[in-house]
């Protein structure tokens, strides 16, 4: 039997119909004491980049719990739709289940409106899932994912950053997120380019992320005795690509070699 | 005073069943058909917005005759179903059995229940598995009623003659233009002599197992649909 209430239509979101259905499920459903948690995983450094027909985001695989690592493969960047990822920073727990919640927001709207939202529509909704997290927030367990999309309207791959509060700023060029974000911007500050190749990009990416390991205890650096290297997802008007390992530690391995001779990596012209 | 007429339970099921059969065959009938990569659904349907074929979940299609906005809330709640059950437990959970339950419990209620009229829609849900042989279709009816649907299937309309076509025609393995090819003449037997079917008139969407995506769901452009009924 249908549950009462779902023969009503009178909303496409998902997050929306939770909410009257099954609130317990919300990832910000739940009230904690302040302070009594110890032992909370967060997620570290996220990295995104435009290129010349679409955005890449990478992360790195660290999660860690105060001073310890928590896991070393953790996967940081997930496709959302089609045509978009989230790359997520903070505590991991509530930004998978918020990220979850996503796919299943974008995905739902799409099958009952029968059409996909906008760019920034999946944006705007985003946000509001970040401010429901407010008070979690304020309790020091913050989620802070940063968004890319392909815009199949506008033709360009679109960067969006979001505050705990929900504040949605787009970035034109690149953008970091996350503990090490800090070091990863200055870093892609000085490779970007404009109308970069997506291979590029990637490397850019790849640099940055290694920068921010180099400066940040948080962020994981690539893990050659594993092999464990950063993740990658690319998103053109084909759709959103994952990087296969394989493909990732070609362009790390290239990365690290450079390293070597200058362990700074890359210096970019004075004027 | 006036006293109400007695009217056996029988004679009520038989009314409002006849009344649920008028309003179902008024319109186009629906087909769907099992090919060698995944489930075929084609409808008539001249509206290009308003679907009798859509997208449940990752492997679920859902495809309806009778009352638009009938069967448009039981796809509302099916979806509404499948991703509450999807998100709450895993994507693996979501199954078309579930589904078939659910909608039959509801058609069954709406129909054995004085007050609301019955429905006038009969519903196909589809479930694509690994392998062919998981393949599965339901059938469920305006009086909650579920069949396990072989092969093909066809409801609404003049489902008789069209479903008599296909019974002939049909056979396990047929590739994807194959089966669109059989499942469009066979709609068009629902005159005589059978007519044949605008392309333009054709709403066509497929599960498909050679879709790398989770959701193997896809709707046929046009283009795709000419092409393979020229082939």
């Amino acid at each position: 039997m249908l549950p009462d209430g779902t023969r009503l239509s009178e909303t496409s979101s998902f997050a929306d119909y939770l909410s009257v259905r099954a609130p317990e499920l919300l990832p910000a459903a739940r009230v904690t004491d302040a302070g009594s948690l110890a032992g909370v995983t967060h997620g570290t450094t996220i990295v995104a980049a435009t290129f010349d027909g679409g955005v890449v985001m990478a992360g790195d695989r660290r999660a860690t719990m105060g001073n310890v690592i928590a896991q070393r493969d953790i996967q940081k960047v997930f496709p959302t739709d089609e045509y978009s990822c989230v790359g997520i920073a903070g505590t991991a727990g509530l930004a998978v289940e918020m990220t979850r919640l996503f796919q299943v927001e974008l995905e739902h709207y799409e099958k009952i409106e029968g059409t996909v939202l906008s760019t920034d529509g999946k944006a705007n909704r985003l946000a509001a899932l970040i401010r429901n997290n407010l008070g979690m927030a304020m309790q020091g367990l913050a989620v802070v994912p940063l968004f890319a999309a392909y815009d199949l309207d506008a033709g360009v791959g679109r960067i969006f950053a979001f505050d705990v509060t929900g504040n949605r700023n787009e970035e034109r060029a690149f953008h970091s997120v996350g503990s090490g974000s800090t070091f990863a911007r200055g870093s892609l500050k000085k490779l970007y380019r404009e109308g970069m190749s997506e291979t590029d990009a990637v490397t850019a990416a790849i640099q940055a992320l290694y920068d921010a390991a180099d400066d940040d205890t948080a962020t994981g650096g690539p893990d050659l005795a594993r092999r464990i290297f950063p993740m990658v997802g690319a998103i053109t008007a084909n759709g959103y690509r994952a990087y296969s390992e394989d493909e990732t530690a070609a362009i790390a391995d290239q990365v690290i070699a450079a390293r070597m001779g200058r362990p700074d990596g890359p210096s970019a012209p004075l004027t | 005073m006036t006293q109400p007429f007695y009217v056996s339970p029988e004679q009520l099921m038989k009314d409002r069943a006849d009344f649920a059969r008028k309003g179902i065959s008024r319109g186009r009938s629906v087909a769907v058909v099992l090919y060698d990569d995944g489930i075929l659904f084609v409808a008539e349907n001249p509206s290009q917005a308003l679907h009798k074929i859509s997208e449940i979940y990752d492997r679920i299609g859902f495809a309806a005759v009778g009352r638009y906005n009938e069967f448009e809330n039981l796809r509302i709640a099916g979806v509404r179903l499948a991703d509450l059950r999807g998100y709450s437990y895993d994507r693996r959970d979501v199954t078309a059995r579930g589904l078939a339950n659910a909608y039959a419990q509801t058609l069954g209620t709406i129909f054995s229940s004085g007050g609301e009229k019955p429905y006038e829609v009969e519903i196909f849900v589809g479930e694509l598995g690994d392998e062919p042989a998981q393949d599965q279709i339901y059938r469920l009816m305006y009086d909650g009623s579920v069949a396990d649907i072989q092969g093909f299937g066809v409801m609404g309309g003049q489902s008789e003659l069209v479903e008599t076509y296909l019974g002939e025609h049909y056979r396990p393995g047929l590739t994807l233009a194959e089966a669109i090819r059989v499942a469009v003449t066979a709609l068009g037997q629902d005159t005589t002599p059978p007519r044949s079917v605008e392309s333009s008139a054709l709403e066509i969407a497929v599960l498909t197992r050679s879709r790398t995506q989770p959701r193997k769901f896809r709707r046929l452009r046009d283009a795709d649909v000419v092409a393979a009924l020229e082939s």
